[in-house]
């Protein structure tokens, strides 16, 4: 078994609880073992609040690593932004000494600490690395006759110094996740291309957010797929929700169902769309429903 | 001085030039900055760039002449969506994406900030979440088994005020006061 503190960050819990309740549902037979990391807030997200002020970026990220220090456990994230803000700033924290005593003198006015003994991943990390691809294979109860395209999401990748993966600009392991599910999972082009949400562009820019998010939409529906399948909320968020604000801004119909990589493996494993809480859902599963 | 419209045409006078802003920007851990040889992998990498007259290259080259205001004032500085294409394919290992936070970080300082933003940046410092829950998602969490408040800042108050404190002495919530640029 593996302890993992469980970071949930803001979308997930707050506008699509379905990734979370599979996290938790699936957990056991992962061999994972949760636990609550109690008063966390935002990562803080790596765009919008490390483009203001990097100093309070960097504190207030110190400050969720020290509730999962305190529970003496690795923090597991389901989202490319908190893998993105948390990992950087521990890794930021635990080599550069001048930076960790500046946010250590902030943190000691409310009684914490950063010490620099725990790691931050990421769960499709943990479901490659370490839980591995036969497992999942016999987790796959259900046959799922489903085409996917793959979204990695920046993040999960880059900037790929603090990251272990083989390759940044071709990676493979999320497609290897998906055909593990006995699924296809399409090639097709600019696969490695922003969804367009990051870096505060969805708060701040929405317009230019959905122009990207239009160009890969359009790459994606030529190959024909049933499922965009993500690890990131703040993708899945902005390919989920931004379908129907292209079309009503722009007037562009796609209604290709999303799915956060864990929301699949529930499914594959035996639970119910609704389990995996498509009532979240702005683009309905219900096309879904007759292919599993 | 404003020296928007300098590059439309215009001459630059040295006068215009504010070489410290480089300094500025190696000071806050830009430093490798000066490394640029203006090759164009970055602008050619950006997703951004493709659809905005955002153009990383020329975004770099202004701050190396110290086109100070013209650079802050441009909104298209918001538009990088920090996909680190630039950044792994910098051929002369420059963290592009960072520089870029750290002029974001500039000219927000110089009260330089989207309305937009400080409306999620409101969010951030009342509930702890840039994103906080709603009645009808606290609804959907109880029918899928999950706690309806989420244990996080949400749930614990004291959390939040520990969270908000922090905020208040690092000066965060300064940054949200006062009119933006946006009318």
């Amino acid at each position: 078994m593996s302890d993992y503190a469980l970071f949930l960050g803001c979308v997930i819990p707050n506008r699509y609880p379905g990734i979370e309740a599979a996290m938790r549902k699936m957990a056991p037979s992962l061999g994972i073992t949760l636990y609550e990391m109690d008063g966390a807030s935002c990562c803080p997200a790596p765009g919008v609040t490390r483009s203001f002020d990097s100093q309070t970026w960097l504190t207030l990220a110190a400050r969720n690593i020290c509730i999962a220090e305190a529970l003496g456990k690795n923090v597991l994230t389901m989202c490319n932004g908190c893998y993105a803000s948390l990992k950087e700033a521990n890794a930021i924290l635990k080599n550069d000494s001048a930076k960790r005593e500046a946010v250590n003198k902030v943190l000691s006015e409310v009684g914490k600490r950063f010490r620099g003994d725990i790691e931050v991943k990421h769960i499709v990390e943990v479901l490659y690395n370490e839980v591995g691809l036969e497992k999942i294979k016999s987790l796959a109860k259900r046959r799922l006759n489903l085409k996917a395209a793959v979204h990695y999401g920046c993040h999960i990748l880059k900037p790929s110094e603090l990251r272990e993966w083989k390759s940044h600009e071709r990676p493979t392991f999320l497609d290897e996740l998906i055909t593990a599910l006995g699924m296809e999972s399409v090639s097709y082009q600019d696969k490695m291309m922003c969804c367009g949400a990051g870096g505060g562009v969805r708060s701040g820019v929405p317009e230019v957010g959905l122009d990207m998010t239009r160009e890969k939409l359009r790459n994606i529906i030529r190959t024909g797929v049933d499922v965009i399948v993500n690890c990131c909320p703040l993708c899945h968020l902005q390919f989920d929700r931004g379908q129907v604000e292209i079309e009503q801004n722009m007037g562009e119909k796609f209604r290709v169902p999303i799915l956060h990589y864990i929301q699949l493996l529930g499914i594959s494993a035996g639970l119910t769309l609704d389990e995996v809480g498509a009532k979240a859902h702005n683009i309905s599963l219900e096309t879904l429903a007759s292919r599993i | 001085m404003s020296n928007s419209n300098l590059l439309r045409g215009g001459v630059i006078k040295s006068e215009d030039l504010q070489a410290e802003f480089v300094e500025e920007i190696v000071k806050a851990g830009g430093e490798k900055i000066r490394l640029c040889f203006q090759c164009g992998t970055c602008t050619g990498s950006c997703p951004s760039g493709r659809r905005t007259a955002f153009k990383t290259r020329q975004l770099i080259a202004k701050s190396l002449l110290g086109l100070r205001d013209e650079v802050l004032n441009d909104k298209n500085l918001w538009t990088c969506t920090s996909c680190y294409t630039c950044t792994e394919r910098c051929p002369r290992g420059i963290d592009v994406t960072n520089l870029i936070f750290i002029i974001r970080n500039i000219a927000v300082r110089s009260g330089l900030i989207l309305d937009r933003h400080k409306v999620a940046l409101g969010y951030l410092i009342k509930t702890g979440h840039l994103v906080p829950i709603t009645e009808n998602y606290m609804k959907l969490r109880g029918e899928l088994g999950l706690e309806e408040v989420p244990p996080t800042t949400h749930k614990h108050s004291e959390a939040l005020h520990e969270f908000q404190e922090l905020i208040s002495k690092l000066q965060f919530d300064r940054l949200t006061a006062g009119q933006g640029d946006e009318k």
